[in-house]
């Protein structure tokens, strides 16, 4: 065990210095007859980090989730928790608890009952159990519902309880796997505020999987973006979105605007990719180079393009693209307009300023707009 | 307008009660009307010949012999332990088809549990009494085995009712309970698991609370039957089985004394109409829940 040893690189929060990190995964595989579910992934999560595991369904983390809460047993590699390893302890002797995709309270107990159930397969007296299961409730901030019964109460609620219920342990760590999904878009929204604060007033370690990527970019303070059974990257909230080293990240973290075609000049670090028909476009080539004639594709996000009725309005510096409005997407602070290149036909995202400079626009009518090629980001083609 | 209503109404009725005909017939005919008649008879006495006077006489004499009411604690208690052990057996297989197989081996072990209904319960009988008989199949093994020295003859004793009777409701405990089983939430067990839970533990807090309406279902139905069996009891127990409705039969037929075979079959019903309000009382389960699962 050399848990001590090894530090995330780039982590966030603040970790004890010299002190194991709460969970360490080393190459951990897991296979299903031949096809590798999780394929030699290693990450670190410090101590009282909110740490997140983003993909789309099927890519493994759930597989990876169950591994570290102890069902599954990995093929290979190695999962240290609170600097112990873990390899044959059975979850129910594992300093982590689990908070279910669809909750798992017992409807045969009442709330109170549901949230003493750990002390009690631990042995903690009645009087004292129940008294530590009001206290927790109350942090949670369901004080006086002990004696109600689950279906009682509302989903957000139930959430509450299913947390309050593992972290009555006060677990090393907490799992969570997807406990939004079943909620409601409104719903949705407002627990997810209320994770976030009540992982920082118990100050627990959390490590939250889901699909969502605006779930995992407003909770974490890390993320691991999994594709495939593997970590496509691993980083903070700002440097995924920023910053994507992968195509996939790119496309999956984040609306984005994705262009094909192939390098016809270099500089530098700047490539052209002409996206169909002749239509150049400047981007920055992530990592080295790729060379004129290879196949790229190009990102570029709906917010990092400007809007401008004639050429000379566009920022100094951008190059003049113009398309014709095919529709105006109104979402509030999110409203956008889909336009078609003129030269390619291709069709792009580009966001409406906040102003309302452009909230006149209709279908049909023709725009100019440019970007910046440094927030504009080249990878080689899948 | 009204008209055309009130006659789709009527319609509506009549097709409700055409739907309903054969099991209210069925009802009325072959369980109510026999009852009545079976509760006048029980409910008199004959004084002369072709003379017959209300009276309590046959309760009575149920009370006042004893070897009628032992051998109705005997079925009552040997019932209530068939029931016990029914139930013992059958929950580790309903667990094992309802949680740990799958697709075609559960439905392949569900078929195994069916099996012995396609026989006769006479022939299913018969084939126990083969097996166990003094020149049977098990007692020539074990001498072969050299376990006994002499074939011992394995019919006749009680064991041998409980196995019968076991053998015969299998069935009815496994399928309300692989029933109450499937709808238990896997996670939940998990999540049992995952807070510390062992296997006792997540037994008792978890998985008996959640099956406990099929629980009482399955109790019901094979306490039911069991209480009501002839056949197996009679055969395998021969002349010790002293079993309830045998002298059910006895007094209607050998005895050709109705009046008292009536009332004993009343006290019968009184018993199994107990023993099902009592086990619902004590497992705190409601009847129209219970039935649910059956």
């Amino acid at each position: 065990m050399s848990a001590a040893g090894t530090s995330a690189p780039g982590a966030v929060g603040t970790p004890t210095p010299g002190a194991a990190p709460d969970l360490e995964v080393r190459a951990v595989t897991k296979r299903f007859a031949a096809h590798a579910a999780v394929n030699a992934v290693s990450f670190s999560v410090p101590r009282g980090s909110f740490f997140s595991i983003l993909g789309p369904s099927g890519c493994g983390k759930t597989t990876l989730l169950r591994m570290i809460a102890g069902f599954i047993q990995p093929d290979e590699g190695a999962i240290a928790i609170g600097g112990r390893d873990m390899a044959n302890v059975p979850p129910n002797r594992r300093p982590v608890n689990m908070v279910f995709q669809h909750l798992a309270l017992f409807p045969m107990m009442s709330v109170g009952e549901n949230v003493a159930f750990g002390l009690a397969r631990r042995g903690v007296g009645r009087a004292e159990r129940q008294q530590r299961a009001e206290a927790m409730l109350e942090r949670v901030g369901l004080a006086g519902a002990a004696p109600k019964r689950t279906d009682e109460l509302s989903g957000g609620q139930r959430q509450r309880v299913a947390i309050a219920r593992s972290m009555v342990l006060e677990p090393t760590l907490l799992l969570l796997d997807e406990p939004l999904g079943a909620l409601d878009l409104k719903l949705r929204e407002h627990m997810k505020v209320e994770l976030k604060q009540l992982q920082s007033a118990f100050g627990t370690t959390f490590v939250y999987i889901t699909h969502d990527q605006s779930e995992a970019l407003v909770l974490s303070d890390r993320v691991g973006v999994m594709s495939h059974g593997r970590f496509e990257q691993l980083g903070t909230p700002q440097e995924l979105y920023y910053a994507p080293t992968t195509a996939f990240v790119a496309g999956f973290v984040g609306a984005n605007n994705r262009l094909t075609g192939t390098v016809r000049a270099v500089e530098g670090a700047l490539i052209e990719i002409d996206a169909g028909e002749g239509w150049r476009v400047r981007v920055r080539a992530h990592a080295a180079p790729l060379g004129i004639g290879t196949a790229a594709q190009a990102f570029i996000r709906p917010e990092a393009m400007t809007l401008a009725r004639t050429p000379a309005e566009l920022p100094p510096g951008q190059s003049a693209n113009s398309g014709e409005v095919t529709d105006m997407l109104f979402d509030g602070a999110n409203s956008a307009v889909l336009l078609r290149e003129a030269q390619s036909r291709r069709e792009l995202r580009i966001a409406l300023p906040q102003t309302g400079a452009f909230a006149d626009l209709r279908p049909g009518a023709r725009i100019c707009f440019g970007f910046d090629p440094e927030r504009a980001i080249g990878f080689a083609a899948a | 307008m009204s008209d055309g209503a009130a006659a789709a109404k009527w319609s509506r009725r009549l097709v409700l009660a055409l739907l309903l005909a054969p099991a209210l017939l069925w009802l009325l005919t072959l369980i109510i009307l026999p009852h009545a008649d079976l509760a006048v008879l029980s409910f008199r006495e004959r004084v002369a010949p072709r003379e017959y006077a209300p009276s309590l006489a046959q309760y009575r004499t149920f009370f006042g012999e004893p070897l009628y009411w032992h051998v109705f604690v005997r079925t009552a208690l040997l019932s209530a332990i068939a029931t016990l052990v029914t139930l013992l057996l059958a929950f580790p297989i309903a667990w094992i088809i309802a949680k740990l197989a799958r697709g075609r081996t559960s439905a392949l072990l569900f078929v195994v549990c069916l099996i012995p209904f396609w026989v006769s319960e006479t022939v299913r009988t018969l084939g126990w009494m083969i097996l166990l008989r003094e020149s049977g199949v098990l007692p020539a093994i074990l001498v072969h085995l050299g376990i006994t020295a002499q074939p011992v003859e394995l019919l006749y004793h009680d064991a041998t009712i409980l196995v019968g009777l076991v053998y015969t409701s299998l069935l009815f405990m496994v399928v309300p309970l692989v029933g109450s089983l499937e709808s238990l939430d896997n996670s939940l067990i998990e999540a049992a698991y995952d807070l510390g839970g062992k296997g006792w533990s997540i037994l008792r807090t978890i998985v008996i609370p959640h099956a406990a309406p099929g629980i009482t279902a399955g109790c019901i139905v094979v306490f039911m039957l069991t209480l009501g069996n002839y056949l197996t009891p009679t055969l395998l127990g021969g002349k010790n089985s002293q079993w309830f409705t045998e002298q059910i039969y006895t007094q209607f037929i050998t005895r050709f004394n109705w009046e008292q075979g009536a009332a004993f079959g009343f006290l019968l019903l009184a018993l199994s109409t107990a023993m099902v309000w009592l086990g619902l009382k004590l497992s705190g389960q409601r009847f129209s829940d219970v039935m649910r699962r059956v």
